[in-house]
């Protein structure tokens, strides 16, 4: 009976400090996202959507660099995304058991966690030094490279999750491998595989070390992709740092959208695989 | 032991099993097998797991060919030509020797979809044409009347023994002739099982049918040969019959009469 007792006591103290460690970490959390809905709300006006980022002291918005972010996010994700999908899927299906995929794997993790500023200074070394100017081509170059490992992790993994009696089954018919892959396999992994990309969108979309050192920040309206570019991150770093109100203003309200957007994507995310779940 | 001796005076052989060994690696799990599979008669591989039934059964459409690691040597003649030539066309002889998994294995996509796959891998019909196909494949499977209002709907939606069902539509859907049947009803309920049965013993009008089961009774009811099979060696092979009334080697008898296995 004490032996009893004494498990219940520690069962209780476990999950006490299972809930404390808990609401300690959703408590920052939370204390975040009110501060930015509290400070960003503020500032938000139709001219954060249509204004360009203003000089200090006069009025604007973050067209530019919402724009800026939006395409060279886009152009990352494109090109990344593709070079991911095909990387991984040479590692799940085509080379599972081989060397090649260990040491791909190896390296890839690798490449999962390094910083981005890394990433930043490379891209900068190989593209804007010798281009001798920032561009947003070589910022989303940048984006791209860390699309690229989250990708390939994701892809792996979804397809890896794809049960081996489904490629047999398929194989069976007198399916050649491609056929195999492409209308079974990617077809199983679906939602895994969006999944996969709505995340690296949410992670690039918020990087700010790998812009600064290629794209670098543009106060006007562009789209020339071999001219530096302005992009949310970017420009919260700028302005938050500055001492004028207003900017500061600006770089709330900026938050504020970036973390929106994050957590939409996030959500869907989670929506697709919820989905892919329950159809099992 | 002598497998081959004990072969019956009976239909033409459609597949021949020669001197067949089988490794995973360095483990040899199947040694010497001899045995043919008669045209349009069903052949059950009976024996206690791990005896090699499953891995011969994969030697037939060479689905082993898909991991690293395994190999065959020896000969599997169908049709005369040696199936376990590296040069035979792996697809084009999976279309011939299909393949009914122990679990069902439908596709993701709709129950038309999950029938038209196989045909379009080797056909280009018009609409019309594959629609009738997928019709002429379901009925053949006894499902027909239980899909024809919901074609569209997923093939994940439908319960166990349908989902086997629609598998063995699928891979009749191809025009194979030869299927083989990997314990097909181990993951159904009586009920399914009996409709699976029910199906095999009519698609032996058209094909050559192999089956491997762990269910001796339903070895009985559906074949007309039986191979015993024990640590990688066919024990015996003959008319099921024979096999389960008066076996000649002991080790069968054990086996069927519960001894070990």
């Amino acid at each position: 009976m004490s032996l009893y007792a004494t498990r219940r006591g520690a069962n209780s103290i476990a999950t006490t400090l299972c809930w404390v460690a808990a609401i300690f970490g959703l408590a920052w959390l939370f204390v975040i996202l009110i501060a930015l809905l509290y400070e960003g709300v503020r500032g938000l006006s139709p001219a954060v959507f249509t204004e360009m980022t203003p000089p200090p002291g006069s009025a604007g918005g973050l067209l530019n660099a919402i724009a800026g972010s939006l395409i060279m996010t886009i152009i990352g994700v494109a090109v990344g995304t593709p070079l991911g999908m095909l990387a991984g899927t040479y590692m799940a299906e085509y080379g599972r058991y081989t060397k090649l995929t260990m040491i791909v794997r190896f390296i890839n993790d690798i490449l999962l966690s390094a910083p981005s500023i890394v990433i930043g200074l490379f891209v900068y070394t190989m593209l804007v030094h010798p281009m001798g100017h920032f561009s947003a081509i070589s910022g989303a170059v940048a984006l791209a490279l860390l699309v690229v490992p989250v990708v390939v992790r994701t892809t792996e993994d979804m397809l890896l999750l794809v049960p081996g009696s489904m490629r047999e089954a398929a194989s069976a018919l007198g399916a050649p491998r491609a056929h195999v892959v492409g209308k079974v396999a990617y077809r199983a992994a679906k939602a895994g595989l969006i999944t996969g990309v709505l995340l690296a969108v949410a992670r690039v979309s918020g990087e700010t070390a790998p812009l600064l050192f290629t794209a670098l920040n543009n106060q006007f309206w562009s789209t020339d992709l071999a001219a530096p570019m302005a992009s949310l991150p970017v420009v919260i770093f700028q302005f938050a740092l500055s001492p004028y109100k207003d900017w500061q203003q600006l770089a709330w309200t900026g938050a504020l959208l970036i973390t929106i957007a994050v957590l939409a994507l996030s959500i869907a995310a989670r929506m697709l695989s919820a989905g892919r779940r329950k159809s099992k | 032991m002598n497998a081959t001796a004990h072969a019956p005076k009976e239909p033409p052989t459609k597949v021949s099993v020669r001197g067949l060994d089988f490794y995973y690696g360095a483990d040899r799990s199947l040694k010497n097998v001899n045995l043919p599979l008669h045209a349009n008669k069903v052949t059950a591989f009976i024996g206690p797991s791990g005896c090699g039934k499953s891995t011969l059964l994969r030697v037939l459409n060479r689905m082993y060919d898909l991991y690293p690691g395994q190999r065959a040597e020896g000969e599997v003649l169908l049709d005369g030509e040696n199936i376990l030539d590296p040069a035979v066309d792996l697809n084009a002889l999976r279309s011939r020797v299909g393949m009914i998994f122990q679990k069902p294995t439908p596709f993701p996509m709709s129950i038309y979809e999950n029938i038209a796959f196989g045909i379009r891998l080797y056909e280009k019909l018009s609409r019309a044409d594959l629609d009738e196909r997928v019709e002429t494949a379901l009925r053949g499977a006894a499902l027909w009347d239980e899909v024809k209002d919901k074609l569209q709907t997923s093939g994940l939606g439908l319960s166990g023994g349908q989902q086997q069902r629609l598998c063995i539509a699928r891979s009749v859907a191809v025009q194979p002739e030869v299927i083989l049947f990997d314990e097909p009803c181990s993951a159904l309920d009586p009920i399914s099982t009996a409709k699976v049965e029910e199906l095999i013993d009519e698609l032996t009008n058209r094909y050559t049918i192999a089956i491997v089961t762990h269910n001796m009774q339903q070895a009985v009811r559906v074949s007309d040969y039986t191979a015993f099979m024990y640590l990688g060696e066919l024990v015996e092979y003959g008319e099921t019959d024979d096999v389960f009334n008066k076996p000649k080697e002991k080790r069968t008898l054990d086996y069927i009469t519960g001894r070990f296995g």
